[in-house]
């Protein structure tokens, strides 16, 4: 699903990654963690063709970054530290707005059905200017699996949510990857994270420092390297 | 553009205008919905026009003689102040909670996400103006219904707004955003508001249309390059 | 910072002895202008600075072309550099007009084409660096200072025309609607010969800045990629 070769990015004279590979096969579910600014926002905004690569090559379902982004983005979800809403319009009539961009044939009954899964069939009607941080980030969560995606990229999305929400989002993430989707998310919990994927990468230095299947690890462990792999 | 999604067939690519016709539908209906409910967009262009009008009624003192031939000026300054509240406040929706990345995402070409905020912009402008001009008329008693004035609005307004929305753009993405677009937008759009004024001025003063063809010639130039240029260079001020 | 390249020291010196010639040739080669007098001969370093100002935008246009197709930063320093270069030239130009008009126009100021299109191309060009600094991300300064770089340029042409449409229309009574009008004279071979040399010489001093410039935008990153090294250990 994802081929991510020799992958370099620098804003300005900063590199942020240095040479990463990554590579993610379909229906698997791969954790990215890592210290603030290691880079794991700007991987997957590389991922979902919002950042230009400086050099590598990237390549999702087939379809080459940059030059084939538009065709790739029909297959991505994203969900990000931003909740990517209008303020100014409903629930209901934001979901409608990001459905018709991407071209959702069934989308009212689908809005229906978004809104049951991140519990804001009630307040639907609601602008979303009101809403509260975490009933905000439930709509983006919504936002980003609209379009019944292939590939989800989460980066965080357990930020702001509530128990119950939190709860919601891994059973989520545990259907789309029993369905066959693939997913990347980016987490600061390892012990959800050891817990949800199949796969943790430990981002630092600006390449994939350390790749661990779930297999490979055994209770309290993934947190042991992760001080080990960054703190050098 | 659309390699690998079975474009080259008939039916692939009328599919895909359908889709590029259907982002730009969406933009432009959410931007409608959206300002239904706030009003903050075209309530503070109006008042803002309204304002500038009362201040050049007491600083030219408008009386009959000089209203003649200052009122295409005061028009169109107008038009073009409240125009820039009306670009930066358009674009500062799409900034706010990360909404631009969101347009980005859209699967498809991104001259699509430029139309879709021109023909917005251009909206909430018209509808500034087609109050405007009314109560402008009825204020000071001249008539500004005239059909050829209403085209050089609509040629002065597509103009400001095909390179304003290019330059909100950027604008909205600096540090500097409340200040920066009309330092930006004025020295690039003078020709549209010299000409505008000119053509306006030649219509009030019922001059023949060869004496102010020209300038209307001149609008159409403007409006097309800078239609080309904007198109061209608007995925590089979207995209990072 | 390495030290500054032969190629760029022979470059200098060539400029010097240009200039120094062109001195001699403003002042001492060229006749006086029998009308206007010494005051003419501001005209050889007026014209000279206003293409030097045109082709320093020009170039900015072009780099800023370059570097939206291949995103490398060099060219992004080229338009940059250019830009100063060209808003000092084009203050010089419009500067020395206006020492020019005040005895032969008897104004300092009239809103002739001409000087209306220096004074404006003056104002896009301050809107791009205040756009420049407003912007801390550097691909992003760069991707912005390109596509304003591009914008700008295609608007001076479309400027120069409206505005010398206005003034056809509507002739001013200050001055002449037809600059050429008043002020006007006849060239000799040799004041024609200063002009060229003179259009020569800025072209050099231009080229010359331009490569300090540059070096200067090169020291200045190469001093933040070590800032970066030493905070990175």
């Amino acid at each position: 699903m994802i081929e991510v070769r020799n992958l370099v990015k620098a804003f300005g004279v900063m590199p942020v990654l240095r040479g990463l590979n990554f590579r993610v096969a379909e229906g698997e579910f791969v954790a990215v963690v890592g210290p603030n600014g290691a880079g794991k926002t700007t991987l997957l905004r590389i991922l979902a063709s919002l950042t230009r690569p400086t050099m590598g090559e990237v390549t999702l379902a087939g379809y080459r970054l940059p030059a084939q982004a538009e065709a790739a983005r029909k297959i991505v979800g994203v969900v990000s530290h931003q909740p990517m809403l209008y303020g100014d319009l409903t629930a209901d009539q934001n979901l409608r707005f990001f459905g018709r961009i991407y071209g959702v044939v069934d989308l009212g009954d689908r809005i229906a059905e978004v809104l049951s899964i991140v519990g804001l069939r009630a307040r639907r009607n609601d602008l979303v200017r009101k809403y509260s941080r975490g009933m905000q980030q439930r709509l983006a969560i919504g936002r980003g699996i609209l379009h019944r995606p292939e590939l989800l990229l989460f980066d965080e999305p357990h930020t702001g949510l509530d128990p119950d929400a939190a709860d919601m989002l891994d059973n989520l993430l545990e259907k789309v990857t029993r369905e066959g989707r693939t997913v990347v998310m980016t987490s600061h919990d390892l012990t959800r994270t050891a817990k949800l994927a199949s796969r943790v990468d430990i981002l630092s230095g600006g390449k994939i420092a350390r790749s661990l299947k779930r297999g490979e690890l055994k209770p309290g462990e993934l947190s042991k390297l992760y001080y080990e792999v960054t703190r050098g | 553009m659309a390699e690998g999604v079975g474009a080259v067939s008939g039916v692939g690519r009328r599919s895909a205008l359908v889709g590029y016709l259907r982002v730009v539908g969406a933009i432009v209906s959410k931007d409608i919905a959206a300002e239904l409910r706030s009003r903050e967009l075209l309530g503070s262009m109006l008042i803002f026009s309204l304002l500038v009008i009362l201040i050049f009624n007491f600083a030219l003192e408008l009386d009959l003689r000089t209203r003649q031939t200052v009122t295409a000026g005061v028009l169109w300054v107008t038009f073009a102040f409240a125009g820039t509240l009306g670009l930066n406040r358009s674009m500062a929706i799409e900034k706010d909670r990360g909404c631009l990345d969101g347009l980005l995402l859209a699967p498809v070409d991104r001259s699509a996400l430029y139309f879709g905020k021109v023909f917005s912009n251009l909206l909430f402008m018209l509808i500034v103006e087609a109050i405007i001009l009314p109560l402008y008329s009825l204020l000071y008693n001249v008539n500004l219904l005239h059909p050829g004035l209403i085209g050089v609005v609509l040629l002065g307004s597509i103009g400001y707004v095909v390179i304003g929305t290019l330059l909100s753009a950027m604008a909205i993405q600096a540090r500097t955003r409340d200040i920066l677009l009309p330092i930006l937008l004025f020295p690039v759009v003078l020709p549209v508001l010299v000409a505008a004024v000119k053509a306006t001025t030649g219509i009030l003063e019922g001059l023949p249309f060869e004496e102010y063809q020209a300038w209307l010639s001149l609008l159409i130039a403007y409006d097309g390059i800078f239609l080309g240029v904007a198109i061209v260079l608007f995925d590089y001020v979207v995209e990072e | 910072m390495e030290p500054v390249p032969r190629n760029l020291k022979i470059l200098t010196g060539i400029t010097i002895v240009l200039f120094l010639t062109a001195l001699y040739m403003v002042f001492i080669y060229a006749p006086r202008e029998a009308i206007m007098g010494d005051v003419q001969r501001v005209f050889y370093f007026h014209v000279a600075a206003g293409w030097v100002g045109a082709l320093a935008f020009l170039v900015t246009a072009i780099a800023g072309g370059v570097y939206l197709a291949k995103r490398e930063p060099k060219w992004d320093r080229l338009a940059e550099s250019s830009v100063e270069i060209g808003v000092v030239f084009t203050l010089i130009n419009i500067s020395s007009g206006s020492i020019w008009a005040r005895p032969i126009w008897n104004t300092w100021w009239t809103w002739d084409p001409r000087l209306v299109t220096a004074t404006i191309m003056l104002l896009l060009y301050f809107a791009y660096l205040m756009l420049r600094q407003g912007i801390e991300d550097p691909d992003r300064r760069a991707r912005f200072g390109s596509v304003y770089g591009i914008a700008a340029f295609i608007s001076v042409p479309v400027t120069f025309l409206s505005i010398r449409l206005f003034r056809t229309i509507h002739p001013v009574v200050i001055g002449s609607s037809d600059p050429a009008a008043e002020g006007a004279f006849d060239m000799t071979a040799r004041m024609v010969q200063a002009l060229m040399f003179s259009v020569l010489t800025f072209t050099f001093v231009y080229a010359t800045l331009l490569r300090y410039r540059i070096r200067l935008g090169r020291g200045t990153e190469e001093v933040e990629k070590r800032k970066m090294e030493l905070i990175s250990l």
